[in-house]
């Protein structure tokens, strides 16, 4: 055997050195110790980890999130309560903190919760007419029963003209606020990826946002928006609103944290979907230039269908991480007005500040059952659709 | 151009929009093309304008309106740099040298550990028992009820529950095999960043605290390497797929065992996947905020700490100096960033994101 190197012939299984009158060194012996548990040498420590720092932490937090927990003389009392820290927050007294405020619902509620009501069973029954699974169909009822109570819950509190609560907040942020930040991020790829000069400076500056840290960004926007010294304002004077304030008013509040939000991660959208337009072959679009198609019709026809799985996988990326947002609203309006900015991670976070640790947990799990229950939905009915189909 | 008698004439906006000849642009979208991307660099660039010439003002020129230009509308002090790195240099120094170590070692040990998962995922077959995974999560539930409801100490629940973990999985698990795959282990791990840190970090406090570890580095370094292994994972399992098996093998004909093989073959080979993951991970350690908020209190306090740490006192936020901190925790990412920016615009990960 022509061995480059004295180490590898080695550690060969069943090979020893010539002179067999001698022991095996104990570094031989060590290495094929190595190399018989290789296997399990290569994947233990990533499951160590994630089984003591991840797993162990969440099945803690379920049995906090079932029960009463005390300081108490030298460590915690942890008493049994059951579902009594999630009925409160779903049915009980912080009812309008996590779900919002109900009263009887308008016209234009009921309008909201019907349709979407009817829009669901239709979704239901045309898929148990079409192909049944039981495993699809346990899967689409648990989604149906989720987003049929979300639905509901924005009809009996937004289109009944009432204030919502943390859920509905995060859920704001998620959905509005990638939407505006793919649509954005999209647009500047795509502009960014045309035969243009200075492509790497627009690369390079588009990228900045993604490395200040979030709550750099929110003491940032909190500057920028400040109406009195702030940089704009002048324009504020001139325009008489001397008096606004941003956080003042719920809906600016939000507008403003996602502002803040989607300035620091368009970049992260514009970075991977940039080089999904530059992995487009030149050809493509120039044979589409050839055949006299419109810029609009290029984009379309041939970019699209080619970024499209890229931009599905990203946005999956992006709800998770916007799921997650606690940093902007702490800092920029501390939840506030009320509890209009308060998304369910800081509104867990405030839970635990009061030392009210079952509570803090219940709305964790909430949190983590809704981000499950929507990203393998999205998952499954989008993503694994639309590869399918490509 | 000999086809340019060929072509109609037209009215001058159509003209704006056609393309002089194929592969390159319209003026008129190229003018549109350039202002938009200026326009939005200019929504990037003016915050960060603002912060580099706040930190330069004094408190005066901050509060008494805003102010543009340094040398123009007022004159910049560097009071807020003196303030932060000779008269309290110890706490900023400290804070800084903190957030190197911790972004550093976390970064590195969660690529280490997570592309040597990743490589094992992609090369070997692994067939876990789900019986035997469920056994141990319910016995661990068990022993945290113990722990929490009954006071029970956590050295003997640990000893106690490996012992009839052990007994029961050879009991039960050899009998009832229900194998799980690759597939399966790659999707658990990635799953993991669904939890939002809001989730576990309560009793992760707990368990330092039991230990006595709260306000070291190593706790914070732990947590960064496994909220940020899940990423090191997908990205990393994706490279190794790509590149070809038969450098690999041919190494094992030649003896080379899998450690080796991994050292000295494929990790070179996977020099820009790893340099485009590193990146990621080391932004995303150096700019946590809520964990380090949770595990640290004064010694091992981080710089996100320090930027929250400008708010506070009677004398309300102090911006210069909350500037000055961001400013010095951007160099060293953009530093970092022009370092490893090759490996990003080669779309390294793009190959992860198209699954």
């Amino acid at each position: 055997m022509t061995s480059t190197t004295g180490r590898v012939v080695n550690s060969q299984p069943g090979y020893l050195p010539a002179d067999n009158s001698q022991p095996p060194s104990r570094r031989f012996r060590f290495n094929e110790w190595l190399d018989g548990h290789a296997r399990q040498l290569f994947i233990t420590p990533a499951v160590v980890m994630i089984l003591i720092f991840s797993i162990f932490p969440l099945v803690a937090s379920l049995i906090i999130a079932f029960s009463r927990v005390r300081l108490k003389a030298g460590g915690y009392q942890v008493r049994f309560v059951g579902f009594q820290n999630f009925s409160k927050q779903i049915f009980g007294s912080e009812q309008f903190h996590f779900l919002g405020t109900f009263t009887s619902l308008t016209f234009l509620g009921w309008a909201v919760a019907l349709s979407a009501t009817g829009a669901i069973l239709w979704w239901m029954f045309r898929y148990i007419t079409t192909g049944f699974s039981v495993v699809g169909f346990i899967g689409r009822l648990i989604t149906a029963l989720v987003i049929l109570g979300i639905s509901w819950m924005f009809a009996a509190t937004f289109f009944s003209g009432n204030p919502f609560g943390t859920l509905g907040v995060t859920l704001f942020y998620v959905f509005i606020g990638c939407a505006i930040q793919f649509i954005i991020g999209l647009a500047l790829a795509f502009l960014c990826s045309q035969p243009i000069r200075g492509r790497n400076f627009f690369r390079v500056v588009f990228f900045i946002p993604m490395m200040i840290t979030p709550i750099g960004v929110g003491y940032l926007f909190r500057m920028m928006a400040d109406t009195t010294k702030g940089p704009f304002s002048p324009a504020w004077q001139w325009f008489g609103l001397n008096d606004f304030a941003w956080a003042a008013n719920p809906w600016t509040a939000r507008l403003f944290i996602i502002i803040g939000d989607s300035w620091q991660w368009i970049p992260f959208i514009f970075i991977i979907l940039l080089a999904a337009f530059e992995n487009i072959p030149r050809d493509y679009v120039e044979a589409g230039q050839v055949d006299g198609a419109s810029n609009w019709q290029i984009f379309r026809e041939i970019s699209w269908p080619q970024v499209m799985p890229v931009a599905v996988t990203v946005m999956l990326i992006r709800v998770i991480e916007g799921f997650k947002i606690v940093d902007l609203p702490n800092i920029m309006t501390s939840g506030g007005p009320g509890i209009a900015t308060e998304s369910m991670s800081l509104h867990s976070l405030f839970a635990w500040r009061s030392l009210d640790l079952g509570q803090s947990a219940a709305i964790a799990y909430l949190l983590l059952f809704v981000t499950v229950v929507i990203c393998v939905s999205f998952f499954n009915l989008i993503v694994v659709n639309r590869m399918r189909r490509i | 151009m000999s086809n340019v008698s060929n072509v109609p004439p037209r009215g001058l906006f159509a003209r704006l929009f056609e393309p002089p000849r194929i592969g390159a642009m319209a003026p008129g979208a190229k003018f549109i093309v350039y202002t938009l991307l200026l326009a939005w660099s200019a929504f990037v660039l003016f915050p960060i304008y603002w912060l580099l010439i706040t930190s330069v003002k004094s408190a005066a020129d901050v509060n008494g309106g805003p102010v543009y230009i340094p040398f123009v509308d007022f004159i910049p002090s560097l009071h807020a740099w003196r303030e932060l790195f000779v008269v309290d240099y110890a706490d900023t120094l400290r804070a800084y040298v903190n957030s190197i170590i911790i972004s550093l070692a976390a970064t590195a040990l969660a690529v280490l550990i997570g592309s040597m998962a990743a490589y094992a995922l992609a090369r070997i077959r692994y067939q876990p028992n789900l019986i035997t995974i469920l056994l141990f999560v319910l016995v661990m539930a068990a022993a945290l009820f113990a722990i929490g409801s009954y006071g029970v100490d956590w050295r003997l629940v640990l000893v106690v529950g490996v012992g009839i973990f052990y007994f029961l999985s050879k009991a039960v698990a050899s009998r009832v095999h229900v194998p799980l795959a690759n597939g399966d282990i790659l999707f658990w791990m990635i799953s993991q960043r669904i939890l939002a840190p809001i989730v576990v970090v309560v009793p992760i406090y707990m368990m330092f605290q039991s230990v006595r570890m709260l306000d070291t580095h190593l706790a914070i370094i732990l947590t960064y390497a496994v909220v940020n292994l899940p990423i090191v994972i997908w990205l990393m399992y994706d490279f190794f797929n790509s590149i070809p098996k038969d450098l690999e093998e041919s190494a094992q004909l030649d003896g080379a065992t899998m450690i080796m093989t991994f050292r000295e073959i494929v990790l070179p080979l996977s020099r820009a996947g790893l340099a485009a993951t590193t990146l990621l991970v080391m932004i995303l350690c150096w700019n946590e905020y809520l964990l380090a908020l949770f595990l640290s209190t004064a010694k091992a306090q981080t710089m996100p700490i320090l930027v929250a740490a400008m708010n506070a006192g009677e004398r309300g936020i102090l911006w210069w100096s909350m500037s000055v901190v961001i400013i010095v925790m951007i160099i060293p990412v953009v530093f970092m960033a022009i370092v490893l920016q090759r490996y990003i615009s080669k779309g390294v990960l793009l190959g992860a994101v198209k699954g």
